[in-house]
């Protein structure tokens, strides 16, 4: 850069958010007397069209090299104000944001402080640090065009059709042995009643046939380095003993398998064998040894499956296969669970058999259940005539279970109720709810044609106790839209169980670098913006992992996920941040402590002796150059100089 | 008059800047002494950063950075961890009380935690009285 610099400070108002607490008026006066601010202003909404128009008209008429645009936080409108500052001539990185609202005005003034003056420090500091910004242009690079789903419940084959659709080649990755996730158990869906399976199954299918899509069941992500592009992934296709081509379906194996342990499909409603295939619709088709339960694979203990098998389809000797794939973009879909038996202590969940959950009644009511959808309770088989549903159990509650509202009971506890009905006609069926939230597209019909068509009881309170008395289940508590106690002998009583994410939720986080929120779903980049986009780059969110939802709004996020991949993956490169770490030869010793230092492998002491980066593996940390002992690795736009000025500056009066 | 602190606080941009930002949308009300310097991870954090904080006159220096095992970069947080923890011995050796620089975990969702470091951080700096240089500079 030649001459003096002339930088440019413009101060948003934000209506009221920043000019309530802020004197926005006296910070453009006080900031024009600082060194190299050559021009300030401001202005009610910088955002604007009238707003950006100032700043590209004073970029063009003040001749301005830098511009300091005091606003909202980066993660905002730092890319709209890059584009006004590109469009004016200037390169975008000679643009800076100060954040004087979320992290100033919106958190200073009811106690006094001094927003202020704490805005006009801040602004400093960002004038301090763009006024030695260079120029920087991306680094373009090559990316695999190839997309990693994680989870195969109906997010992720969404998400998987689409950008197999588009063209794209997909790994879809299932934990367990088949793909289908929680839809797969539920009867009807809400508030259609289609049945579910029939809806699911043929997507399944498509799937299951799409030639761009490689379905890895029982399998599991395992490491994964890399970055948006580029991501390295290992996959463990763990054994099911069973060759999936040979195996016929015919069952012979399973009717010979002497173990029989809980069947996860019917929530434990009924029991399995060890060989077994969790449902006659599932995708892979074929049969699964599960170890843990098998008497141990060994044909001297037990060999009575492979026996069986005429088609010789089981095989003992099978092990871990591991797969290493690149991927351009990841998907994670990995679902929920629902909130374990153990952790609650109310209701007499776990300790009553006639106590059980929404998914275990969604298996009462289905066609291929337990009872094959006669509503039958588990103790004795016998037709409920009392059922009662008590709706946030485990949600809702911060100080026992979880905080959250887990959005889909009161909708399928209104389903449960009116199936239930549809059953047993004369049967009578209660439900206890805090409120009712039906906030959803012809949601609040359906709840209503319930209540009135169904004569479904709805009675507006917790329920305070619950206790077996005679083989009943005596159920005490307050309707308080009545004001009165009530007292109710169910024979059943179905638990709206709060939902949480699975297991693979936390395990994907930490191999993807992604945030968790406090109740443990991901973290989005932005919660109203940026729904489907996580913070790393190229990592998307579909389905309840990243929040509660139903069917409806999981489908619309597997796509909108899709589309976001899509978008990334049908770019001939992608640009790298050119915020990159650069050497200083002559001070380098050779030393090579940055090698070590760095995360990316992106270092290497060359030929010469000297420290070389490969910029399309930095990420732009900077923690060699802070760990460098001769000052010789500098992170571009971040410089030892420009942070030591805005410390000077943000510590000066 | 009261004494307040001068407090410099240096965010990491993926984790602790995203979390005073929802401490701003949160509206969660925290004192207006600590400037925030954004920077691309912990790791960034030059420890002679801190001494040079000082030496303008600051009064307590806070790091904060995701929680371990979160790093965006994989370790960063785990080097500004270990150099915070050198720095702290030095700075005693020089007189400088070590709990003038305070290295806190806050990732993107703990705006609450932010709030509550920074009324935190102040009060104890309150308590602990100027820095080592604010002294110096006022007597010139």
């Amino acid at each position: 850069m030649t001459g003096k610099p002339r930088i440019g400070v413009f101060i948003c108002h934000c209506g009221e958010n920043i000019a309530g607490t802020v004197d926005v008026s006296s910070l453009a006066e006080e900031i024009i007397d600082y060194e190299d601010v050559t021009f300030s202003t401001d202005y009610e909404y910088m955002c604007s069209d009238p707003g950006q128009n100032k700043i590209k008209e004073a970029i063009e008429d003040e001749d301005l090299t830098g511009v300091v645009v005091a606003a909202c936080s980066p993660s905002m409108h730092e890319d709209t104000f890059r584009k006004v500052a590109e469009s004016a001539g200037l390169n975008r990185y000679q643009c800076e944001i100060a954040n004087i609202r979320e992290q100033c005005s919106w958190v200073h003034g009811e106690d006094g402080g001094s927003p202020t003056k704490k805005a006009l420090k801040i602004i400093k500091g960002t004038v301090e640090k763009v006024k030695r910004n260079i120029p920087m242009e991306p680094v373009e690079r090559e990316h695999s065009d190839k997309c990693l789903v994680i989870g195969g419940g109906i997010a992720g084959i969404q998400a998987a059709l689409d950008v197999a659709e588009a063209g794209n080649e997909v790994i879809l990755v299932e934990k367990e042995p088949t793909i289908g996730g929680h839809m797969a158990q539920l009867s009807e869906t809400f508030p259609t009643l289609d049945c579910s399976q029939c809806i699911l199954t043929p997507k399944m299918v498509e799937l299951n046939q799409n030639l761009n899509i490689e379905l890895m069941a029982y399998s599991e992500v395992r490491n994964v380095s890399g970055y948006v592009g580029n991501y390295e992934v290992q996959i463990e296709r763990k054994p099911t003993y069973v060759d999936p081509d040979a195996c016929n379906l015919c069952g012979d194996c399973e009717d010979v398998c002497p173990v029989e342990v809980r069947d996860e499909f019917n929530q434990g409603l009924t029991t399995r064998k060890a060989i077994n295939i969790p449902f006659s619709q599932a995708i892979p088709s074929s049969y699964t040894l599960d170890t843990e339960a098998c008497l141990g694979l060994n044909p001297l203990r037990c060999s009575e499956c492979a026996d069986a098998c005429d088609a010789d389809a089981v095989d003992f000797d099978e092990s871990s296969e591991f797969v290493e794939e690149e991927f351009g973009a990841i998907i994670a879909a990995t679902g929920y669970n629902l909130y374990p038996k153990e952790e609650m202590g109310e209701y007499g969940y776990g300790k009553y058999d006639d106590v059980i959950d929404g998914l275990q009644f969604e298996r009462l009511l289905s066609a291929t259940g337990p009872t094959e959808g006669e509503v039958r309770r588990p103790s004795d088989g016998k037709v409920p005539e009392n059922v009662v549903f008590i709706q946030c159990s485990g949600s809702r509650d911060p100080e026992n279970h979880n905080s959250c509202c887990s959005k889909i009971c009161c909708m399928y506890t209104a389903k449960h109720a009116k199936l239930y009905k549809e059953n047993v006609p004369d049967g009578n069926a209660y439900v206890f709810y805090i409120d009712i939230r039906a906030g959803g597209k012809d949601y609040e019909e359906f709840i209503q044609d319930v209540r009135e068509e169904d004569r479904v009881l709805y009675l507006k309170g917790k329920v305070s106790k619950l206790k077996e008395i005679d083989g009943k289940l005596r159920v005490w508590g307050l309707d308080e839209i009545s004001g009165e106690r009530v007292e109710i002998d169910a024979d059943l009583v179905v638990l709206a169980q709060s939902i949480v994410p699975s297991e693979g939720a936390s395990e994907t986080s930490q191999e993807l670098n992604l945030n968790l929120g406090p109740n443990g779903f991901y973290k989005e980049a932005h919660p109203k913006l940026r729904p489907v986009e996580s913070l790393t780059g190229g990592v998307f969110f579909a389905g309840v992992g990243q929040g509660p939802k139903d069917i409806p709004d999981s489908v619309s996020q597997g796509s909108g996920a899709a589309a976001k991949a899509i978008d990334l993956l049908s770019k001939p490169t992608l640009s790298h941040d050119p915020q990159v770490v650069e050497v200083e030869e002559d001070l380098c010793s050779g030393c090579g402590i940055c090698v070590g230092q760095c995360p990316y492998d992106a270092l290497e002491v060359n030929s010469r002796e000297v420290a070389e980066v490969n910029e399309i593996l930095c990420e732009g940390c900077g923690t060699c150059s802070s760990g460098c002992p001769t000052n010789a690795l500098s992170l571009k736009n971040l410089t030892d100089e420009q942070l030591t000025e805005m410390i000077h500056a943000t510590l000066g009066d | 008059m009261d004494f307040e602190p001068k407090l410099v606080g240096f965010l990491c941009k993926w984790c602790s800047s995203a979390g005073a930002d929802l401490a701003g949308v949160s509206r969660k009300n925290y004192p207006s002494n600590l400037i925030p310097i954004t920077v691309n991870c912990s790791g960034r954090i030059d420890v002679s950063y801190v001494v040079r904080a000082f030496h303008d006159g600051a009064d307590g220096v806070l790091i904060s950075g995701c929680h371990p095992g979160d790093c965006h970069y994989n370790s960063g947080n785990y080097k500004a961890w270990r150099r915070v923890a050198l720095l702290k011995h030095v700075l005693e050796e020089f007189g400088v009380n070590p709990d003038r620089v305070k290295l806190k975990w806050i990732s993107a969702t703990e705006g609450e935690k932010f709030a509550q470091t920074i009324k935190g951080f102040t009060s104890e700096i309150k308590e602990l009285g100027p820095g080592p240089y604010n002294d110096a500079r006022e007597r010139e």
